[in-house]
């Protein structure tokens, strides 16, 4: 998908009416798009008399991180004064093994499905991906219930559990339509060497499918960072991730709103998804394009 | 027993817990959560069937056909807003201007972040005594509004505009990607014919790009049906119920208010019009394959 990113445009021309307007209508989503961040930052780093004053693009007075440090530690959720930190730490134990074992089912499955073409396997995909479509209301309740009966529900395990449940379509679909692009000769040659199945997934498949692990990964990785109704629902209050967390923070805050620090929580929340982002940029519109164009 | 066939068995056995999923986490749960709407479950489930009652009870619901107009108004203006915003970003993007990885960099962002992220960010922006409302009236410009959080009227919309903030970055991409795959013949074609640019990306591009613009609506239509911390992070449903969507009727019918039937009811319905919304699109794909193949 990024290699089709070229330009393919005609060249442009000298400076015209339509070449001004091109980059005063950029300009302008420039400030539609950055300005929300932009604001966020620098509320974040004022004093609550610089918020008083009521002048939203004004810078702070200087770099000011005690709202930091009071969202990470400090700011209250009803009577609980924790900060995020907890949310933090339960959303990594939350999302990285939920990420693992969701990328590795999704590359058996797709492995097995695409070379393998076991009976029922199109069915089986055929459901996993009208499974994908079905809103969460429809398993809520009696998931609950079959959670609660296995001693699950409000547990660590159980979150996670839910989490790589319904993560399965949108990697299995993945890596399948990963794999239909690989040469089947290369799986008839392992074949004919005598591998059997795990040995060619292990040493030919998985090793040669590095850049769809590294897009599933982080696909997977910011969707159940970013979650909110499962966690709310499955993670129970010790595990409760950090999106639950902020939303409690800032949305049932009684008495004076602190809203630098609303704002640096809400921040915090954000920065392991956008650092994700930043840093791997091409790779996340890859597998944005990838999980987008569904098989 | 032959190799052949016990290797197959390492198939069947790689994809059980696939099976398992599917089976009893996927249709097992639906036909739970079904046979419960047919019920008079209040806190807990029972088994006295009452038949269509809840469903009857359900529209007879206020909240439920607001929370439903919601959905409608939202869905479409925040799935078009989308798809004309992305159109045009990718459009201005591909006429080679400087810069243009920053711009995409830049406009893409906002999707990488959770709902309730971008409806906490678009809270204080809205904020009616802190945020840009005062700040530009400060400026002179007295008349100025930018209160739509806590406007009955407004709330909707404004829903609405984190919502296209938040997602006019995916259809750029898949936007941008779909002309980048178009042939160069076709612009130097147009050209000689004098055919002004917005007409090509209207009458030329456009069309081309049906495919790739189809999978971004059915994905953002799907975020639309689930529509859940958005609302709950920006507005709370309010002010009064000005933004009650079904996803969070179900919620709080089904753990907090101790309405299971209605919720499971409710539910239901919400699955019936993902099918509603899903089925045309893979029939029409399906029709536009067929075509295309025949005509070959």
């Amino acid at each position: 998908m990024s290699s089709a990113l070229l330009q393919s445009g005609p060249a442009p021309r000298k400076i015209t009416i339509g070449r001004i307007g091109l980059y005063a209508f950029l300009l302008s989503m420039v400030v539609f798009f950055a300005l929300p961040l932009f604001v966020m930052v620098i509320t974040s780093l004022k004093t609550p008399e610089e918020i008083r004053m009521a002048r939203i693009f004004a810078l702070p007075a200087g770099l000011n991180f005690s709202a930091w440090a009071e969202a990470w530690s400090g700011a209250c959720a009803g009577t609980a004064c924790n900060g995020v930190e907890a949310g933090f730490w339960n959303s990594v134990k939350i999302t990285v093994p939920a990420v693992a074992l969701s990328v590795t089912l999704g590359a058996l499955n797709g492995y097995a499905l695409s070379f393998w073409r076991p009976r029922g396997g199109k069915i089986l995909f055929a459901l996993l991906m009208a499974g994908a479509l079905v809103p969460y209301q429809i398993f809520l309740y009696p998931m609950v219930r079959v959670l609660a009966g296995l001693s699950l529900y409000n547990t660590l395990p159980g979150i996670v559990l839910v989490h790589v449940l319904f993560g399965l379509p949108l990697v299995t679909l993945l890596f399948r339509n990963y794999f239909v692009t690989l040469p089947i000769e290369l799986f008839k040659a392992a074949r004919i060497d005598g591998a059997g199945f795990w040995r060619i997934f292990g040493e030919i498949m998985l090793p040669m499918s590095v850049p769809m692990i590294v897009v599933a990964a982080m696909l997977q990785f910011t969707g159940i960072w970013n979650d909110f109704l499962l966690g709310l629902v499955f993670a129970g209050p010790d595990n409760l991730p950090m999106t639950v967390q902020l939303n409690n923070i800032v949305n049932t805050t009684t008495g004076t709103r602190q809203y630098n620090v609303d704002m640096a929580a809400t921040m915090l929340t954000a920065l392991v998804p956008l650092a994700i982002y930043f840093l791997s940029g091409r790779w996340f519109v890859r597998g944005i394009a990838a999980g987008a164009v569904k098989g | 027993m032959s190799r052949g066939k016990w290797r197959l068995r390492a198939a069947q056995l790689a994809l059980s817990p696939t099976w398992l999923t599917v089976v009893l986490v996927y249709l097992g749960t639906m036909a739970w959560t079904v046979t419960l709407s047919f019920t008079n479950s209040r806190l807990l489930p029972n088994w006295d069937f009452v038949g269509l009652a809840q469903y009857a009870r359900l529209f007879g619901t206020a909240k439920w056909t607001l929370a439903l107009q919601n959905l409608v108004v939202f869905g479409v203006l925040y799935v078009a807003g989308c798809l004309v915003l992305g159109f045009l970003l990718a459009a201005a993007l591909d006429r080679r201007v400087r810069f243009e990885s920053a711009f995409r960099t830049l406009f893409l962002y906002p999707y990488a972040m959770s709902f309730v992220v971008t409806g906490l960010i678009w809270q204080w922006l809205m904020n009616p005594t802190l945020g840009l409302q005062p700040t530009v009236q400060d400026w002179g410009w007295a008349g100025f509004r930018f209160d739509w959080v806590t406007s009955r009227t407004m709330a909707l919309y404004a829903v609405v505009l984190a919502g296209i903030w938040q997602g006019a970055g995916l259809v750029m991409v898949l936007a941008l990607a779909g002309m980048r795959g178009i042939d160069a013949e076709q612009w130097r074609a147009a050209r000689i014919d004098g055919i002004p640019v917005w007409r090509v990306y209207l009458s030329i591009i456009l069309p081309q790009l049906g495919p790739a613009l189809a999978a971004a609506a059915t994905l953002l239509s799907m975020g639309v049906i689930k529509t859940y911390d958005l609302v709950i992070a920006l507005t709370k449903g309010g002010p009064g119920s000005a933004t009650e969507v079904p996803a969070k009727f179900i919620m709080d019918n089904m753990f907090q208010r101790q309405n299971l039937g209605l919720a499971t009811a409710a539910a239901v319905v919400l699955l019936l019009s993902v099918i509603a919304i899903v089925v045309p699109f893979r029939y029409a794909a399906y029709i536009m394959a067929k075509r295309r193949a025949g005509a070959l």
